[in-house]
């Protein structure tokens, strides 16, 4: 099999803050293959987009720092760069997407100006060749009238037609791999499938790979090949979405699953609940930060913290107990 | 609680052709309105004593506004709102005091609802106090430690802030503000909607408990498809100031009728990869139109892919159906 695309090894992200150190992002390790869709999904506080910020080395410092671990794309360690070498980069060959287009859009810059800078700046295009290619790419996003548009300033945008342009920017050096933030989270649900559709489409079309960091379960099987579920800053479990969703493993992700209702889910049925509050980061227990919450839970899986194991192929999960029985169930 | 003033009809609320406009100001000395955002444009729905209805919508829909205009905390601009058989839409403030006992408001934001400088006890005790019944102190203590063990709150988390408590917990602390006063109707607007998957299921559990074991009138304002089926036994579609479906849970789900209420649910993403794989996809294009100039006709036509010539020009009536359904299109006439 060829190299993946990227590796995340060990990659630990702490912040200060009042409450003391927080582990956001504590030894996390996957790979993303070259053109794969890969959803990393978790609740408020699980890890997932200090993960992606971390890729990118977006992680301001202070308070925040990457403390340990290896980011290697295209075989490069994105950490040892310096910071003209990660500038190169983003942008370039990695993309990315966040959830507020409105802040994440200059105001003061046309939106063609802002499509085409990455074309001025990475590939050395003169501003009009630039500014022709924000054109086309603004097609591509399907705004329509978009040669009218490459002039319009973000404020004469929708919410949606903004998250257009944003993947148009993104779109603009053909990367190898975009990032996307929760890029729907603040769109209304129409305009969601909308942009998700284009995005994975897009994506598809310029053999991008994708990071799609999101808390719906239902965007991760309608978009993911491959997910990545954390809590607490750690993987808890890893898996094609196909498998995950069958026979999910962790007593986390298993939980996740009973607890969301579902337009096609037996209405009679009451929801189950994961019991508890999530973690506090600042003080993650010595073991398994599920466990105060599981139902299962040993004194093991408060003592000691569980590896990230294989359970099948490209399947795997960290916890001590074979939660097998509940999923097959 | 039911008194002689009760009709004889289960309807605990009616609403009838209730509009919601706000007028649009220019000028910085001499004001001039130049235009009407009509938030809400005629409505009508009842609702029965114990029943959930949810309203669901897309931003700009009108279901949060409706929501206000039924606790009168935003003037109707027109209509009816017969609330257990008193029409409330020309009450005064006075008039008003005494109906607000008996419905009341649960919001989406546990984090700027909740006074930062209060402690639990007085915020739930504050609507008794409000209202006159917290002149016992010691009645009031016991009433405000029997509400926080009802929302599943510790004893012994009474005294503390709100800034200690998580998402979940402070929307239980904002339930049992909300249920102080014995309301009768309590609208949710978005009341689950910021809280993560895991313990948003804690929440709704804890609102179909409630109404189960209080009789409670619920209207669930939100925007997920899939938590509002859970819940409600009836549901509205509103799109751009208009109720345009509203029926059955089960009818609803199983056989929408207006374009728009399939476009909303097939925009849903089913959490099952292999279901998704193989479930047609119709997603509609463009976005909802601003509410200052709403488009002619039918207001879902230009995103319509069912649309036709009447559609651009007659604006269809909400039309009732036989079972208590109503669909407001062309296509169902």
């Amino acid at each position: 099999m060829a190299e993946p695309l990227l590796q995340v090894r060990d990659l630990t992200t702490r912040f200060r803050t009042d409450g003391g150190i927080v582990t956001a992002v504590d030894s996390v390790s996957f790979d993303v293959a070259a053109g794969e869709t890969v959803a990393i999904v978790g609740e408020s506080g699980s890890g997932k987009s200090v993960t992606a910020l971390s890729i990118l080395r977006l992680i301001p410092n202070p308070p925040g720092k990457i403390e340990r671990g290896e980011v290697i794309f295209d075989g490069v360690d994105l950490l040892k760069l310096d910071d003209v070498g990660i500038r190169a980069i983003r942008g370039d060959k990695i993309a990315m997407i966040f959830q507020e287009p409105m802040s994440s859009l200059n105001p003061a810059l046309t939106i063609g100006k802002q499509i085409g800078e990455p074309i001025n700046l990475h590939r050395k295009a003169p501003w009009t060749v630039a500014i022709d290619k924000a054109k086309e790419l603004l097609g591509r996003v399907r705004i329509p009238d978009a040669a009218a548009r490459v002039g319009a300033w973000p404020h004469q945008f929708s919410g949606g037609m903004r998250q257009r342009a944003m993947i148009a920017m993104a779109l603009a050096c053909q990367p190898k791999l975009i990032v996307a933030d929760e890029p729907t989270t603040a769109l209304d649900v129409t305009v969601q499938a909308q942009i998700l559709d284009l995005l994975k489409s897009q994506a598809r079309e310029a053999g991008s790979a994708l990071i799609l960091i999101t808390h719906d379960l239902g965007v991760v099987a309608r978009y993911a090949d491959r997910v990545v579920v954390m809590y607490g800053g750690r993987i808890v479990e890893t898996a094609p979405a196909r498998i995950l969703y069958k026979f999910p493993r962790h007593p986390y992700t298993q939980g996740l699953m009973a607890s969301i209702p579902r337009l096609d889910g037996d209405t009679r049925q009451r929801l189950v609940p994961i019991e508890g509050q999530p973690p506090n980061l600042a003080q993650l227990p010595l073991g398994c930060a599920f466990a105060a919450r599981c139902r299962m839970a040993t004194q093991r899986c408060h003592d000691e913290r569980p590896p990230l194991e294989a359970v099948g192929e490209n399947h795997l999960k960290a916890c001590f107990l074979d939660a097998r029985a509940d999923a097959h169930a | 609680m039911p008194d002689a003033t009760t009709p004889a009809s289960d309807d605990i609320l009616r609403v009838e052709d209730l509009k919601v406009h706000f007028p649009v100001m220019q000028g910085v000395v001499i004001q001039k309105q130049v235009a009407t955002v009509k938030a809400v444009d005629g409505i009508s729905f009842t609702l029965k004593r114990g029943e959930t209805l949810g309203l669901v919508g897309e931003s700009g829909c009108g279901k949060s506004t409706t929501g206000l205009a039924v606790l009168r905390m935003l003037p109707p601009t027109e209509g009816r709102i017969v609330f257990e058989g008193e029409d409330i839409a020309g009450h005064d403030e006075e008039r008003m005091r005494g109906i607000r006992k008996r419905m009341q408001m649960v919001y989406q934001d546990p984090y700027g609802s909740l006074n930062p400088r209060m402690r639990v006890r007085d915020i739930v005790g504050e609507p008794l106090e409000v209202h006159g019944l917290g002149d016992d102190r010691r009645a009031l203590r016991e009433r405000v430690s029997a509400l926080i063990a009802m929302v599943g709150l510790l004893p012994d988390m009474a005294d503390r802030y709100p800034h200690e408590f998580s998402g979940g917990q402070r929307q239980r602390i904002g339930i049992a503000r909300a249920m102080a006063l014995e309301p009768s109707l309590i609208i949710c607007d978005e009341a689950v909607s910021a809280l993560d998957v895991s313990i948003q299921a804690q929440v709704v559990n804890l609102f179909m408990e409630l109404q189960q074991r209080l009789g409670l009138t619920y209207i669930f304002i939100a925007h997920d498809l899939a938590v509002v089926r859970h819940i409600s036994d009836r549901i509205a579609v509103m799109y751009l100031g208009k109720i345009v479906e509203i029926a059955t849970r089960d009818e609803l789900y199983r056989d929408p009728l207006h374009p728009y209420t399939q476009a909303l649910l097939a925009a849903i993403p089913i959490p099952d990869p292999e279901l998704e794989a193989t479930r047609p996809q119709q997603i509609i294009s463009g976005e909802v139109p601003s509410a200052l100039r709403p488009p002619p006709g039918c207001r879902f036509h230009p995103r319509c892919p069912h649309a036709m010539d009447v559609c651009k020009t007659t604006e269809p009536p909400l039309k009732g159906r036989p079972g208590g359904r109503a669909v407001a299109c062309h296509l169902h006439p």
